[in-house]
């Protein structure tokens, strides 16, 4: 191969002396392939990128031998020279488009800031740019767009604004760290798309950080796996993962969810535990200054489903579909506008006050953000026992330490975690306390709101398992709200997919998947990115 | 012995104190936070402060009706103990350690002759013949000698305590906190002897325009402070927390019914509704004037009542913040789990929002505190502050406030006042401080 474009050598980052977060790792980017730096949270994987525009935090220590761009060792550049380098030969698009743009300029400035900071042209021309910009990252009607502020712009033409800003100096590297995280499955496609488009129009190499190995697969040419700040295995990407040889490579990608494996689901009829029958959750839009109700935004329109007992339904739908609006209204958590939810024959939607109260230990809820799921200042095992107290006051405060334990065992996690703070947790650890609280009042259903989204792929495997194997213990049902297909294959028996409020389709979790009926089901099946091995 | 209203009060909140601090002793979950104090040095320099001004306004709390010659009037144990500098006063202004008057006078000698001069005090330095050249080696000897008074106290009640201690706990009494709280108390310790000592021969601080002790006057002001940041607090923290708390969690009628008042009672000038408070007090007083005899009686009774309103006029700003504070954590996962496993509201309110919203109270608090302080040393300047017999930083500063413009300047009852309430304010900051970094969890696993 010809000179590599980025070439870094033996790089170190460490904080205040602590442990090394990123460890003596060397690695080559050439001109026009796709490199992916693949990793779990924590990996040091965007420490490696912002350490390569020297944007690190102030209280960190970086030691290489060297990092050059195009033969010319950055380590021997001022802040001022990097200046020029950042933005003008190395783009940089971030995980988070809500964050990355300014809220109060509009897109076409934003743009334009950049091009003018590094190119000296008259002003005609800097707008022909930023227009020719637009149009290339495929945002519709750039002429009108491009007075608009951020928040007029959806998610995924937010990002394709990113896109455009890094774009705007012709870079020839082109980061993208977690491009499509936040982005819905079919707008994550759309996106990775147009990132392989541009790269084949300009040529530029770009670097791909991510911790989704199917999506890696799919779009990289060669890829690197970080561990704890050590790259452990670097190859082309067809030969990866056909052939994975280093360990933890081979775990990461056993704990990849398989589409494949929802073939293997019983399908043996059990009588219904959950029954929801057109329910409805409207959200009324006041107008006026007299606060008229004027409409009504439909979030769940009429929607009706079982579940089975000791059974799992997953609810799949994209963002903004109303799948944990529905899963929250059914714990009467969101006031429901009409409809009927009976568990066990009882009609839950008719009670009110203290008979409610005393039917909540059927259904619980574990929620998706590990971290503001708890209260920071309650001890863990206040937590767990916080249901028992208010649902069975008779028990008394030793028979509640044991249930504790007992809880806490079923779940794996060490005893003494019932004296600790939900922080000295990491997040898989965290959901399975959350886990163990709704277990601890003996529900017969669990509302799993992407309870595994924000975990890592080897820590989702762990959770699920943990959930399987309690359902087989215990007989509890889940609803389990994703928007991951592949975790639905998993662990669900039946799938019901949710658009605009509506379920447009449900069955056993094989037919969904495999022959889908309508054409959202096929969308968003073809949008999943899918290891180039399965196929 | 007389007990005042405001005393009765500064010793419930001590007895509360003393038993939420004996309830949390034996804690588990108290002890971790509780330790990182005891580690934080400034946490426990700032204690020690801090607990030396609580024991002065003690003393200062405990009235009791003299028994001297002259009318039997209502002291407390800091006055009785300070009756030399109560009772030596001069004619007017004198300058910190002055033996002469501030300002030139027309003075009879001894042989009959009249002179324009500065004549000598009738207390400070008297003891002296020749005031130019004995006057700062007997300030340096007995300042010394004071000082070393003071250090041998505390070196006796050291060796004392080391020997009780030292064995049993060997790496508490070794730890650098302690090492440095022992200087601390040491330093203050010796410096206040020194300063006592010094008092009894001269006007340490001056004197102010009717002769009085500025040094006294500032030492009387600790109570005076104290009352008004902690009562106030005291009587503003429950709307604040109670109603910030309930508009934010209920929404709907509840939260259109709090604001309507805290938005009616902002639009108010908190002056105005001081000054008609503190009138209509001095008009009861005035029409029952059996029940408000005694001097102190009256301007105690106006202290309380200064707090009362500044506590019912201050709380709508803490109580905004709660109510932002809670719309946004009742949004919280947590406390929607809470729902879900049946907890009360009640219990909720209790258990997952007033928690998290303590560091927000602990700050405002803290800050409301020095706000306070100085909001007494305005309304004084109005009139409508505390009684004009009070002593109080807030009195010290109006008084000194005319002769600011004087040549040359009268400096001292201001900087006593600044010094004092300076040294208490930023105590009262650095500890709250180290105590909410503390009872933060997040933040206690980063340090």
């Amino acid at each position: 191969m010809n000179n590599p474009i980025l070439a870094v050598e033996r790089l170190s980052v460490a904080f205040n002396h602590q442990q090394k977060v990123v460890d003596d790792i060397s690695f080559a980017i050439y001109p026009g392939e796709s490199f992916a730096l693949v990793g779990e949270s924590g990996s040091g994987k965007s420490i490696t990128a912002l350490s390569v525009l020297r944007l690190l935090p102030n209280n960190a220590r970086l030691n290489a031998g060297a990092i050059s761009l195009q033969g010319d060792n950055l380590l021997n550049r001022s802040e001022f020279e990097l200046c020029k380098i950042r933005g003008r030969r190395i783009g940089l698009i971030f995980q988070d488009p809500m964050s990355s743009l300014n809220p109060v300029m509009t897109i076409g400035s934003q743009i334009e800031e950049v091009i003018n900071i590094h190119f000296d042209l008259p002003k005609k021309v800097i707008k022909q740019r930023v227009l020719e910009l637009l149009q290339q990252v495929e945002i519709p009607d750039p002429k009108q767009r491009i007075k608009d502020y951020p928040h007029q712009l959806s998610g995924g033409q937010r990002q394709r604004v990113m896109i455009a800003i890094a774009l705007a100096a012709k870079p020839d590297l082109l980061i993208a760290d977690e491009p499509t995280t936040s982005l819905d499955v079919t707008i994550q496609a759309q996106i990775l798309a147009l990132l392989k488009n541009i790269q084949q129009q300009t040529g530029m190499a770009l670097w791909l950080i991510s911790h989704d190995l199917a999506l890696v697969s799919t779009m990289a040419d060669r890829v690197a796996v970080m561990q704890q700040g050590k790259i452990v295995e670097t190859g082309v990407t067809a030969d990866f993962f056909s052939n994975p040889k280093h360990p933890y490579t081979r775990k990461l990608l056993n704990a990849l969810p398989l589409m494949s494996s929802c073939l293997t689901h019983s399908t043996e009829e059990k009588p219904p535990l959950l029954q929801v029958n057109d329910f409805k959750v409207y959200y009324p839009i006041h107008k006026g200054i007299f606060k008229r109700i004027v409409d009504h935004v439909r979030a769940v329109d009429g929607v009706s489903f079982d579940i089975q007992q000791g059974k799992t339904l997953a609810l799949v739908g994209e963002s903004g579909c109303g799948k944990t609006t529905l899963g929250k209204s059914l714990l009467n958590l969101i006031p429901a506008s009409g409809g009927q939810v009976k568990i066990n024959g009882i009609e839950l939607s008719s009670l009110t006050g203290e008979q409610l109260r005393q039917q909540r230990a059927n259904i619980q809820i574990v929620f998706q953000d590990p971290f503001s799921s708890m209260n920071p200042r309650m001890l863990v095992g206040d937590i767990i026992a916080e249901g028992i107290r208010a649902l069975h006051p008779s028990i008394n405060s030793a028979e509640r330490k044991a249930r504790v334990r007992q809880l806490l065992q079923q779940v794996d996690l060490p005893e003494n975690s019932a004296q600790r703070y939900p922080h000295e947790f990491s997040g898989g650890q965290r959901q399975r306390i959350c886990i163990a609280r709704a277990l601890a009042v003996e529900p017969k259903l669990i509302v799993c709101d992407e309870p595994t989204s924000a975990l890592d792929v080897s820590v989702q495997a762990q959770i699920i398992q943990v959930l399987k194997s309690l359902q087989q213990e215990k007989g509890v049902s889940y609803l389990f709200i994703t928007h991951d297909l592949a975790v639905v294959a998993e662990i669900a028996d039946d799938v019901a997919v949710m658009y605009q409020g509506k379920i447009v389709e449900q069955g056993s979790v094989a037919q969904v998947l495999t022959q889908p009926q309508h054409a959202y089901t096929r969308k968003l099946l073809d949008a999943v990115p899918v290891l180039k091995t399965e196929k | 012995m007389i007990i005042l209203w405001t005393d009765a009060l500064i010793f419930i909140l001590n007895a509360i104190m003393l038993g939420l601090a004996f309830y949390m002793h034996g804690k588990e979950y108290i002890k971790r936070p509780m330790q990182q104090i005891y580690r934080s040095k400034i946490g426990m320099v700032s204690l020690v402060v801090l607990v030396f001004f609580v024991l002065i306004g003690l003393m200062d709390s405990v009235h009791f009706k003299a028994t001297g010659n002259k009318t039997n009037e209502i002291i407390s144990l800091l006055d009785y103990w300070a009756t030399p500098l109560r009772e030596h006063g001069e004619k007017t202004y004198s300058a910190p350690f002055a033996t002469t008057l501030y300002s030139k006078e027309m003075m009879t000698l001894a042989d009959g002759t009249t002179q324009w001069g500065y004549p000598r005090l009738e207390f400070g330095g008297s003891h002296l013949d020749e005031p130019e050249t004995q006057r700062i080696p007997d300030i340096l000897q007995k300042g010394l000698y004071g000082f070393a008074q003071g250090a041998g106290l505390v070196a006796f009640f050291m060796v004392l305590l080391w020997a009780m201690l030292a064995r049993q706990h060997k790496q508490f009494m070794h730890s650098s906190t302690v090492k440095v709280v022992w200087v601390v108390v040491f330093v203050i310790v010796s410096l206040s002897y020194a300063l006592i000592y010094l008092s009894a021969y001269y006007h340490v601080l001056g004197t102010d325009k009717v002769g009085e002790d500025v040094f006294y006057q500032a030492v009387k002001g600790i109570r005076t402070g104290l009352v008004i940041g902690t009562l106030t607090t005291l009587i503003m923290l429950p709307m604040a927390i109670i109603f910030g708390i309930l508009a934010g969690f209920f929404r709907g009628w509840i939260d259109d019914v709090i604001q309507y008042i805290y938005t009616t009672l902002n639009s108010i000038p908190g002056v105005l509704l001081i000054a008609a408070s503190i009138l209509m007090v001095q008009v009861y007083m005035a029409n029952h004037e059996e029940a408000f005899t005694s001097v102190v009686v009256r301007a105690d009774m106006r202290l309380l009542f200064l707090c009362l309103i500044l506590g019912v006029t201050s709380w709508t700003g803490l109580c905004r913040l709660l109510r932002a504070e809670t719309l946004k954590l009742r949004e919280m996962e947590y406390v929607q789990a809470a729902q879900a496993l049946g907890v009360k509201q009640g219990t909720i309110l209790l258990r997952h929002i007033l928690p998290n919203v303590m560091h927000i109270v602990l700050i405002s608090v803290v800050l409301d505190f020095s706000s306070l302080v100085l909001a007494e040393a305005v309304l004084s300047y109005i009139n409508i502050g505390v009684d004009p017999t009070t002593y109080s930083w807030g009195n010290m500063i109006n008084g000194a406030r005319l002769e600011m413009a004087r040549e040359p300047i009268v400096w001292w009852s201001l900087s006593a006042a600044f010094v004092f309430m300076f040294a208490l304010v930023l105590a009262a900051n650095l500890f709250a401080d180290v105590v909410q970094a503390a009872f933060d969890p997040r933040r206690a696993g980063n340090e």
